[in-house]
């Protein structure tokens, strides 16, 4: 189910793709088209060779276009429940929302705390509640955008379901995808959970004002990071002490916070 | 678990070409490199197939080795898992294949 913080009305997707709002709680159902296949024998053997994420990633490439077209940059935020994503957004907003022109997608399974919280440090906010599912994903980001609307130039800001796993899976047509981890999870997170770290452009490692209390080896995460990603930008802040935050907000201005059309 | 999304997914592609006919056997191609679980994909593909045309359907799960070609010194290699080096030392590795997640052949009676 997706809500819209600002008027309280909910928003559902239909099987056409028309965007409904209510003012009433609604389920949130997927319309999925069923994928095609590429080619079939007779008999009783059919041969698929169907990508089973290929509706997804069809999806996504549809939300890459609708930004790339309005000059929007889209960021997707993950992470372990509790690392600190909801703060750290919380503190960009306040410094940097107003020059970016920031609005956050927030996904959680259940409540609107998260997009409760977005709202009062500033932005606008879609907040989406997945239920039992464990990631966002491009169908739900498409219908996020839509009534979102944001404008030209501006930032969306997709705090994903917290979860190390799935969200590594699923394009949503982002520009980028970040993840925060946090010393108090332990430096060997990586190594457990190489897709996500493989997968994104920065780490943001945060809570670093715990550091004299937690045993955390700054240099073995970030070797173990830098070995499966040698790419990477990691940043090392803390979002409630509000120290690091130079080289992130740098990040997103330079990488396109506002993108010229 | 995404495995499940992922599994109903399958089941629905399996079905609309099954037609109502009973599905016998799918076979899935999921690389070595991929974040699905193929237990998980069982698991969850004896939950989804209950009551319908593909319930009791055998499910074979071919798992590939992903390809790897070094940035450093341009050797390409086999991958069987997410961290690996090149045996030149180093460890950036350009993942040519390994994460597919495919639905290959389907048999109805």
């Amino acid at each position: 189910m997706l809500t819209d913080l600002q008027t309280g009305q909910h928003v559902h997707l239909d099987a056409d793709g028309q965007l409904h709002v209510h003012d009433h709680g609604h389920t949130h159902s997927h319309g999925y088209e069923h994928s095609h296949s590429h080619s079939h024998d007779h008999g009783t053997t059919i041969r698929l060779e169907h990508d089973v994420l290929s509706k997804n990633d069809r999806l996504a490439e549809q939300n890459r276009g609708w930004l790339d077209g309005r000059g929007i940059r889209a960021v997707n935020l993950m992470s372990s429940p509790g690392a600190g994503k909801t703060t750290l957004l919380e503190r960009t907003i306040r410094e940097l929302g107003a020059e970016l022109g920031i609005r956050v997608i927030e996904g959680d399974q259940e409540t609107m705390r998260d997009g409760e919280r977005i709202r009062a440090a500033g932005s606008t906010v879609i907040q989406i509640n997945t239920g039992a599912g464990c990631h966002l994903d491009a169908g739900m980001i498409g219908s996020a955008l839509r009534q979102l609307d944001p404008p030209p130039g501006s930032t969306v800001m997709i705090e994903n379901v917290g979860n190390l796993v799935c969200p590594a899976l699923f394009d949503l047509g982002e520009q980028a995808k970040v993840v925060v981890a946090s010393v108090t999870e332990g430096d060997d997170k990586p190594a457990k959970y190489p897709h996500m770290f493989r997968a994104v452009d920065v780490i943001v490692l945060n809570k670093m004002d715990l550091l004299p209390h937690v045993d955390f080896k700054v240099a073995a995460f970030e070797q173990t990071v830098l070995t499966l990603n040698p790419r990477a930008r990691i940043f090392h802040i803390s979002a409630t002490q509000g120290t690091g935050l130079d080289a992130w907000y740098q990040w997103l201005r330079a990488d396109g916070g506002k993108k010229k059309l | 678990m995404h495995e499940l999304g992922i599994t109903q997914e399958i089941l629905a592609v399996v079905m609309e070409r099954a037609e109502d006919r009973k599905v016998k056997r799918i076979v899935l191609e999921i690389g070595k490199l991929s974040c699905v679980l193929p237990d998980a994909i069982r698991f969850c593909f004896d939950l989804c197939t209950e009551g319908t045309i593909a319930e009791g359907a055998e499910l074979e799960i071919i798992q590939p080795p992903g390809r790897g070609c070094c940035r450093q010194c341009g050797a390409e290699f086999a991958l069987h898992a997410v961290l690996a080096r090149c045996v030149c030392g180093s460890s950036d590795i350009q993942w040519l294949s390994g994460e597919e997640l495919r639905i290959k052949t389907m048999e109805i009676a």
